[in-house]
């Protein structure tokens, strides 16, 4: 396997605090990587400057060979990474079909783009909705929405953040299934997560974040054997 | 027929379907044949009238579609129209020379917009600060202007005057034959109906392609725009600009028309109403502040005979009541009652 994603010595300061220090991670081509962490590790600030919406304040970021540190997130997703952020954002206002259209039309028009929306719909459980603003959806439905969005971009990398925030068990369950479709027909998935049963349901490897730095890092078996995860997840104190 | 209709209709516009668009093939043939059933003074007026309305075209594109509050239209306004008196003063244009005046106006004032427009959107100066810069711009240029009256202040043989105005500059000519068409009365009001025309039905093509589909985008969620992989600056630069020379092609055409363009058009009261037009139309949608500007500049100007004070005070008391009661328009509001009622028709 060939490395898709790699950050080489991640820095990102605001003021005094360091959010992210000395993070280097690599992300298999064909995987599904968890990032996890508690809460602070520097998990949605690493994901930020990953996405290019935070520039960072030293190191690098390689995606599929190519030095992307100084590349804007539009530049970024124009050369195959797609992004989901944390909370939904769907243009709530528009109906559900011209959310997926304003990201089908970059890659196909005409009887194409109509096919690729029918069939995202389908995927995505959404074929009733389509003509309903998508502000009027559902949380969960919404978070879907902004997956099919960032799917309709047809990635390499698909980058995200907290996909299962808000959602209920049992949509959890479908989002995880979702995902491990999309990673059997190829596709490389980085999410930011903290449920570690989700973590557990979907995750091929982990990198744990802990107060900005790697902590950890290897097979979902051996992070999730390691005691010292369950430590920093708990808050207990080493030799506890 | 089906085809042309096709790039017409879409998401971004509120009437779309046969019903309205038999209502403006009647509204436009009452218009191809008003000068008939008028008297040419009110033709010329209702000209007047119908170029103001490209103005709000152009807000309506920047703050309904894109997202982008500005108010500054009445700047670009301005910049065409000293810019048109000082190239046709100066030429001693006639015939088809003075449409290359317009023209040189519109374009100057586009240059000034694609300049302001670059620090501020690249700025990253975004909501109600670019409304404040936008009118920030227009009251500096509306002072500088009222400030020219000394004969220093001109450019060649054309001079500012300040607080007067510039005159003398000559009316558009279209070169018929052997001899010109002056552009006023009649000739006027077809010429800018039919520029009205093309002006709303490209902007309807414009916001119904994948170019309209990406400034809604943008009015609702820049971020989330860019990270579909859309260089959202450069849209809101392009929207800033079209918007902007839609201003600038009033203020030719009105400097024209009138053959005089005064700082007051640039000033406080002018500048507040294209919001007030586009507010009180509905700015999301083009139909609804065309028709809405023109209705609002007919009252006003029936009430400015009588009053210009009062007018003024309708005018705001118009815009509070709007953003109170129907914050998406009034005119709007009526044509979604419309498209409903039309539907109702027809199925």
């Amino acid at each position: 396997m060939t490395a898709i994603l790699e950050t080489r010595q991640l820095h990102k300061h605001f003021g005094g605090l360091s959010a992210v220090a000395d993070v280097s991670i690599t992300v298999m081509a064909g995987e599904i990587h968890c990032l996890i962490g508690p809460n602070g590790a520097g998990k949605s600030t690493l994901f930020k400057l990953v996405a290019g919406t935070y520039a960072p304040s030293q190191g690098e970021v390689l995606f599929r060979g190519e030095d992307v540190t100084r590349r804007k997130p539009y530049e970024r997703v124009g050369r195959g990474m797609s992004i989901k952020l944390q909370v939904p954002s769907v243009f709530r206002e528009l109906p559900v079909a011209q959310n997926l259209e304003i990201s089908l039309q970059r890659t196909c028009r005409g009887a194409a783009m109509e096919a690729e929306k029918a069939r995202l719909l389908e995927f995505l459980q959404l074929q009733d909705d389509a003509g309903k603003p998508a502000g009027f959806l559902a949380h969960g439905q919404q978070q879907w929405l902004e997956i099919g969005m960032a799917l309709a971009l047809q990635p390499t990398l698909l980058l995200l953040d907290e996909p299962t925030a808000g959602m209920s068990p049992q949509e959890t369950e479908r989002t995880g299934e979702m995902i491990k479709s999309l990673n059997a027909q190829g596709m490389t998935v980085l999410v930011v997560e903290h449920d570690m049963t989700f973590v557990r349901q979907i995750a091929q490897r982990i990198t744990v974040l802990h107060l900005g730095r790697v902590f950890a890092q290897g097979s979902t078996d051996e992070v999730i054997a390691d005691p010292r995860v369950e430590e920093i997840y708990l808050g207990k104190g080493h030799g506890h | 027929m089906t085809p042309m209709l096709n790039v017409l209709n879409g998401p971004q516009t509120l009437g779309n379907g046969r019903f309205f668009w038999t209502g403006f093939v009647l509204v436009l043939m009452f218009a191809l044949g008003y000068p008939a059933i008028s008297d040419p003074y009110d033709v010329g007026n209702i000209a007047y009238l119908l170029l103001s309305t490209l103005t709000a075209l152009g807000l309506s594109l920047m703050w309904g579609y894109a997202g982008m509050f500005s108010f500054g239209q009445t700047a670009f306004f301005g910049v065409a129209g000293y810019t048109y008196g000082v190239i046709s003063i100066n030429l001693g244009a006639s015939g088809g020379l003075t449409f290359l005046c317009l023209l040189g106006g519109v374009a100057v004032a586009a240059l000034f917009a694609a300049l302001l427009g670059y620090f501020l959107i690249y700025g990253r100066v975004s909501g109600v600060f670019f409304g404040i810069v936008t009118f920030a711009t227009t009251l500096a240029l509306a002072a500088f202007f009222g400030q020219t009256a000394g004969p220093e202040w001109a450019i060649g043989k054309a001079r500012f005057n300040g607080f007067n105005g510039m005159i003398g500059m000559p009316p558009l000519e279209l070169p018929w034959l052997d001899d010109n068409i002056v552009l006023e009365g009649i000739a006027l009001y077809y010429f800018v109906l039919c520029l009205v025309l093309v002006v709303y039905l490209g902007l309807r093509i414009l916001v119904n392609s994948r170019f309209g589909n990406v400034l809604v985008a943008i009015r609702e969620d820049p971020l989330r725009t860019e990270l579909l992989g859309y260089d959202v600056r450069k849209y809101q630069l392009i929207t800033f600009v079209v918007g902007s020379a839609l201003a600038a092609l009033s203020g030719g055409l009105y400097t024209a028309w009138g053959q005089f363009i005064p700082p007051a058009s640039m000033g406080l009261p002018a500048a507040a109403m294209p919001i007030i037009w586009v507010a009180f139309s509905g700015r999301q949608d083009l139909t609804a502040t065309l028709v809405g500007t023109f209705l609002l500049l007919l009252v006003f100007q029936t009430i400015t005979v009588y009053s210009q004070q009062y007018a003024l005070i309708l005018m705001g008391f118009l815009l509070l009541i709007t953003v109170l009661l129907v914050p998406s328009g009034f005119v709007i509001g009526v044509g979604r009652l419309l498209g409903r009622l039309g539907r109702g028709v027809t199925s």
